[in-house]
């Protein structure tokens, strides 16, 4: 998997800076010229876009809201990318941390929040975790191809929690499939309310406690992948499997760790959907992010930072982009699933289409006589 | 035994209307994949078919153009999936996934800014639908018992598309196993290097199976909006794509086998449908998702090798560079 291909003889800051932001302006320019076409204005649509993304603190609070599910899901994408292995379950594994998370809230909420919340954090892992160690251990020991057992799990969880909410766990007397709300001592704080406490004013939002989770996460990832003998084993493996395995490194296990890992992280969306905001698990509440996670994780090289960055560019894209079709009619909310295609495709599949001509124009002119 | 023999009939019929655009998006997705390259994008190619039928076909009243657009749609996105995968020897699966979604979103934009009805296509009537055909004979020997049934209600009375899957079976594995162009098919998905010592063109090789493919993908799209509905409508496929592909990969990338288990996934959905809310003996009532799951449950199991063994072809999802 290309995933976290090499830098094909481009220098680190191309591969990393230059490469990812000419990929993205060829996917914006791409949406533009779609925006253009729809007969819209794409630089008036860029300014209401920015606007409803970062214009007040209200705005601010959704764009991280959304950039919360993101860098799970992004970081969840990327340490499979790293292991040379693509997650396209996160999605799945994200819906069945829910049902950990709604499990414990449900059967725990009463106890402190100081107790709560570590158990909760537990409870999205081990349940994310669970249902990629699955697809994980088939693709580690009966080569069960991961990308289509993944996706075969996406459909499952998806009637595994549809099942369960439509039949079990529903609240009694109740039309829509959702259970009951939690107690208020399951509930993340949010944001306006952490930061009101300190004497700081911040608009109305879903943004809660989760971010920092997320912010943590990103720490771990980075220490995990880049500072610990773990993170390079996965690392080796994604590289170069015969290597990896000369080295030493047991690719099974590898495999197996490094899938538990990105469902774990899947599963932390639902610390802030279902704990965050909903305090109750409902159908479909992740949304597609487990999808955005893999643009997210293709825009932001895999790296901790690149992914916060993605998150929150895609988190403005879903705020900001509301605000656009509230203004243009033209411009539905399905015009960010297309950009996100269009991200993808260029930072993903495309990835080499400048790479080589930039790699041809940077090395410096050999001498006519070496080949 | 009157009244179960009619409600098998009808069993079987809904059955063959459920498995068609499987069948045609699985071969579809059977070219790319045995030569080589990954097709998740079967859901996308499905989607934008399926919408390109319906605007065209509103458009110009005309089912025969509707099938035209959804056929150039389909082969477009299969090319672009190549000028990734093939040319740039992009990640296969990154591009088709891609593609799933880009489809996803622009249907409804486009469809929403060309035709306003929020992402739906006007609704088709006459000439521009694939009607139902009734095959000569059909009303005259309905009241025959069992053959006359078993003639009109299922061999008889479907649109063209259903015909089109049925002999797409056939003419695939005569194509991929009788023909030159299939010999190299096959041996590009194994041994791409291989090939191209003979002097074939891998590249070449694997754009042509891409075409071929798309457009029996935009078939099958076209048979969702503009034969089975009579309109487009948002995410209409519906994961179609991926139960294609789940269905070719149980059938271990041959197009029988991969027939069999459209039928199977089909059959499946219309017992399903049939079975709703209604309590078997012994089980009880058996729970809709149950039902909706075990395509993938399956496929799951057989790629792990629990039911059998399927073994893709060798190079797929390895793109091939030539050695300089």
């Amino acid at each position: 998997m290309s995933g976290s291909s090499a830098g094909g003889g481009a220098p680190p800051w191309v591969s990393n800076a230059v490469l990812p932001a000419l990929n993205l302006a060829a996917a914006l320019l791409v949406s533009a010229i779609l925006i253009w076409l729809l007969g819209a204005d794409p630089l008036a649509a860029l300014k209401l876009l920015v606007a409803g993304a970062f214009g007040d603190s209200e705005a601010i609070g959704y764009t991280l809201y959304y950039a919360t599910n993101f860098i799970f899901t992004g970081l969840a994408v990327a340490i499979a990318f790293h292991a040379g292995l693509f997650n396209i379950g996160a999605e799945g594994q994200a819906y069945i941390g829910g049902l950990g998370v709604g499990l414990l809230c449900l059967g725990l909420g009463g106890l402190p929040f100081i107790l709560v919340l570590p158990l909760a954090i537990l409870a999205a892992a081990a349940f994310g975790a669970g249902w990629a160690f699955i697809p994980a251990y088939l693709q580690a020991k009966r080569g069960s191809h991961i990308v289509i057992t993944t996706i075969m799990f996406n459909f499952i969880a998806s009637a595994v929690m549809t099942y369960l909410l439509v039949n079990v766990m529903i609240k009694p007397g109740q039309q829509s499939p959702e259970t009951r709300e939690f107690e208020p001592s399951a509930w993340l704080p949010f944001a306006h309310e952490i930061l009101g406490y300190v004497g700081i004013e911040f608009g109305r939002s879903p943004l809660n406690l989760s971010f920092v989770w997320a912010l943590i996460c990103c720490v771990a990832f980075w220490v995990y992948v880049w500072h610990t003998r773990w993170g390079y084993r996965v690392r080796a493996l994604g590289w170069n499997e015969h290597a990896a395995i000369y080295g030493g490194v047991a690719p099974a296990r590898t495999v197996i760790v490094a899938m538990t890992i990105s469902g774990a992280l899947a599963g932390f969306v639902a610390l802030n959907e279902i704990m965050g905001v909903q305090h109750r698990l409902l159908l479909n509440f992740t949304g597609g992010a487990g999808f955005v996670g893999i643009a997210v994780a293709l825009m932001g090289r895999n790296h901790p930072i690149g992914i916060v960055l993605a998150a929150i560019l895609f988190g403005a894209l879903y705020q900001g982009g509301s605000e656009v079709s509230f203004e243009m009619p033209a411009l539905t909310r399905e015009m960010i699933v297309a950009i996100q295609g269009f991200i993808i495709l260029m930072c993903g599949a495309f990835e080499n289409l400048f790479r080589r001509r930039l790699v041809a124009l940077l090395r410096p002119q050999p001498a006519a006589a070496t080949g | 035994m009157g009244e179960f023999f009619f409600m098998l009939v009808l069993l079987v019929d809904s059955t063959l209307r459920v498995a068609a655009p499987l069948v045609l998006a699985a071969l579809g997705g059977l070219f790319a994949e045995r030569s080589g390259v990954v097709d998740i994008g079967l859901e996308g190619k499905m989607l934008g078919a399926a919408f390109a039928a319906a605007a065209a076909a509103a458009v110009t009243g005309s089912a025969w153009l509707g099938l035209a657009a959804a056929v150039g749609v389909s082969v477009m996105l299969a090319l672009l999936h190549g000028y990734a995968c093939i040319t740039h020897a992009g990640n296969q699966v990154v591009s088709g996934m891609a593609l799933n979604i880009v489809v996803a979103g622009l249907t409804v934009v486009v469809g929403n800014a060309w035709f306003q009805r929020g992402g739906q296509t006007p609704q088709l009537t006459g000439d521009a639908r694939f009607a139902p055909i009734d095959l000569p004979l059909a009303k005259t020997l309905e009241d025959v018992p069992v053959i006359g049934a078993l003639y009109s209600e299922i061999v008889s009375g479907h649109n063209i598309l259903v015909y089109m899957a049925a002999i797409a079976v056939p003419l695939v594995g005569w194509f991929v196993y009788r023909t030159r162009f299939g010999l190299r098919l096959r041996a590009v998905g194994e041994n791409p290097a291989a090939v191209d010592t003979a002097g074939i063109s891998v590249s070449g090789l694997r754009y042509r199976a891409l075409i071929v493919g798309g457009a029996l993908c935009g078939l099958s799209g076209a048979y969702l909006s503009i034969a089975h509905n009579a309109a487009f409508i948002r995410d209409m496929s519906a994961g179609k794509g991926y139960l294609a592909l789940a269905a070719l990969i149980f059938g271990k990338w041959r197009p029988v086998p991969t027939l069999v288990a459209c039928l199977l996934f089909a059959f499946a959905d219309a017992i399903q449908v049939r079975l709703q809310g209604t309590a078997l003996p012994l089980v009880g009532v058996i729970p809709v998702q149950f039902i909706q799951v075990l395509p993938y449950v399956l496929t799951v199991l057989l790629l792990a090798g629990f039911v059998g063994r399927a073994v893709a072809p060798k190079a797929i999802g390895i793109p091939y560079v030539k050695e300089r």
